[in-house]
């Protein structure tokens, strides 16, 4: 059993100057065999291997990561959270995501430093206004919060923005949802992780899967960098990487791995307390705990593994940004990095079962992946423990690009993600 | 961010192109034919390889004309260009 963390604990390893915390988890080496291998110990995949612990009693399992855990895209987004989609699949998973947010920090005994600060989606042409609006709609027939605000309500949401009607793209108004927000992405890896660990699940890092070994339909284990390891259930949850995994076990997948930038700024005092994103522009601001502005940018719209992107996609966004926010025309930007991002062509994920028995995929989250941690953790769970999906990801099967019965949130959402 | 050999234009930044996927996906010659297997596996399923791939690209701001390319996806390095309709230049 591992300490609980409180102010009392906080205050005793005060005076032994926090150099006697516990390991928050182990590190230990793969045992020979497992009910259950999770490939990628990103937030989903931790997430997913404490759930298969909690939920559905799979002490015997083990999470598998190539660098170190939280390294990847867990590490790189921009933490934005919210569920206004569109679809009704789409809002049932990702309302189900932020239902188990508002309650993580408790369960977990970790501050992930949920924030329900709102988020903003802007509209700058007629089209968007209609967009948004019908969007609005659709988010309070399925009981997600959502306000469509016009022009006066938006500059009273957030002052700093320019609401000028004589800019390249004017503000016509926008929505909000209040329950959305931001949290702190780390933190959320290593919460599921240490609770997971207490469980009894073997998070292996620096442990990077080289093959699946399959009997005909049927797979028996994966050959990794720290050896074989048999198990009757593979949940890969490699987010860019997905492809490259597929590609072991004879499967193809459709998807595209494209590298998505952000950037943050130098430590300002609290200026935005909110998250505005713009579809039309493609910006988007929020600003850290730390007091960084933490913008998102788009995709290239090549493939690429190198964890780089163009500099022509940031600049594009940050012309929005200084456009939208004259204010921040002299802050300097801190740091810019990429990630992969694995892209359906419906911008909805895959979490499925897969022709191959006992191989089961949690993809395509694309751009927006961050927001759905806990629920696509729990519904991933449930798919690998029962080898049915649960009611809310029955929608997202990879079958879907057989029947047509696809889950269009490209333009639907409201922003690209 | 890179430069690549327009083999029409010559060498432009990547900025004036625009990516189009997978290259040598055949078009079905009879699609009243196709299942909806064979449809799924031409529209949507794509081998989005790590490493070595065959793609094709539009310089979109240049002379707009579309051609293939090899490159490598882990690290963007251009191995070949060459015109559509003709044989990729390496395997």
């Amino acid at each position: 059993m591992k300490n609980k963390y409180s102010i009392f604990s906080l205050i005793k390893n005060a005076f032994s100057y926090h150099e006697n915390w516990e390991k928050a988890w182990k590190d230990p080496e793969p045992k020979k065999e497992y009910d259950a291998v999770i490939v990628g110990g990103g937030g989903h995949g931790l997430a997913t291997a404490y759930y298969l612990a909690k939920k559905h009693n799979m002490k015997n399992i083990a999470v598998v990561e190539k660098g170190w855990i939280g390294g990847g895209n867990t590490g790189r987004n921009t933490t934005i959270i919210r569920s206004n989609y569109l679809w009704d699949a789409s809002a049932g998973l990702y309302d189900h995501a932020l239902k188990i947010w508002e309650g993580l920090s408790q369960e977990l005994n970790y501050n992930v430093m949920f924030s329900q600060r709102g988020v903003m989606n802007l509209a700058h042409n007629l089209q968007d206004v209609r967009d948004l609006k019908r969007r609005t709609h659709a988010n309070r027939l399925n009981g997600i919060d959502a306000v469509y605000l016009n022009t006066e309500e938006v500059k009273k949401f957030c002052p700093i923005i320019n609401t000028s009607q004589d800019i390249r793209y004017p503000v016509l108004g926008g929505t909000l949802q209040r329950r959305a927000g931001t949290a702190r992405h780390d933190a959320v890896a290593w919460g599921y992780a240490r609770g997971a660990d207490e469980m009894g699940v073997d998070i292996i890092q620096n442990c990077e899967v080289k093959g699946i070994k399959r009997n005909g339909d049927t797979v028996e284990g994966i050959e990794t960098t720290k050896g074989f390891i048999k198990t009757k259930k593979i949940g890969v949850v490699a987010a860019g990487h997905s492809s490259v995994i597929a590609n072991m076990a004879g499967l193809k997948l459709p998807l595209e791995s494209k590298p998505l930038q952000a950037l943050v700024s130098e430590p300002v005092k609290p200026i935005i307390d909110t998250v505005v994103m713009s579809n039309a522009v493609h910006a988007y601001v929020s600003q850290s705990d730390k007091g960084e502005l933490v913008i998102g940018a788009g995709t290239d719209d090549y493939v690429s593994y190198s964890q780089k992107g163009s500099h022509d996609i940031v600049e594009g966004t940050l012309n929005a940004i200084l456009e939208l926010y004259p204010i921040f025309s002299r802050i300097r930007m801190l740091r810019q990095w990429g990630g992969i991002v694995d892209i359906c062509p419906d911008a909805s994920p895959i979490i499925s079962k897969t022709s191959i028995k006992g191989l089961y995929f949690n993809c395509g989250w694309g751009t927006g992946g961050f927001k759905a941690t806990p629920g696509s953790g729990d519904l991933f769970a449930h798919t690998i423990a029962n080898d049915e999906p649960h009611k809310l990801n029955a929608a997202f099967n990879i079958n879907r690009f057989v029947s047509g019965d696809l889950v269009d949130e490209h333009g639907a959402a409201a922003v690209a993600h | 961010m890179f430069l690549i050999n327009c083999p029409f234009c010559g060498e432009r930044e990547q900025s004036e192109f625009k990516a189009g996927g997978e290259a040598h996906i055949v078009r079905p010659k009879q699609p009243t034919e196709l299942s909806d297997d064979e449809w799924a596996e031409y529209l949507f399923m794509r081998k989005n390889i790590k490493g070595v791939q065959f793609e094709r690209w539009n310089h979109v701001h240049g002379c707009r004309k579309w051609f293939n390319m090899v490159r490598d996806t882990s690290n963007d390095q251009i191995k070949a260009v060459y015109k559509m309709g003709e044989k990729p230049p390496v395997k």
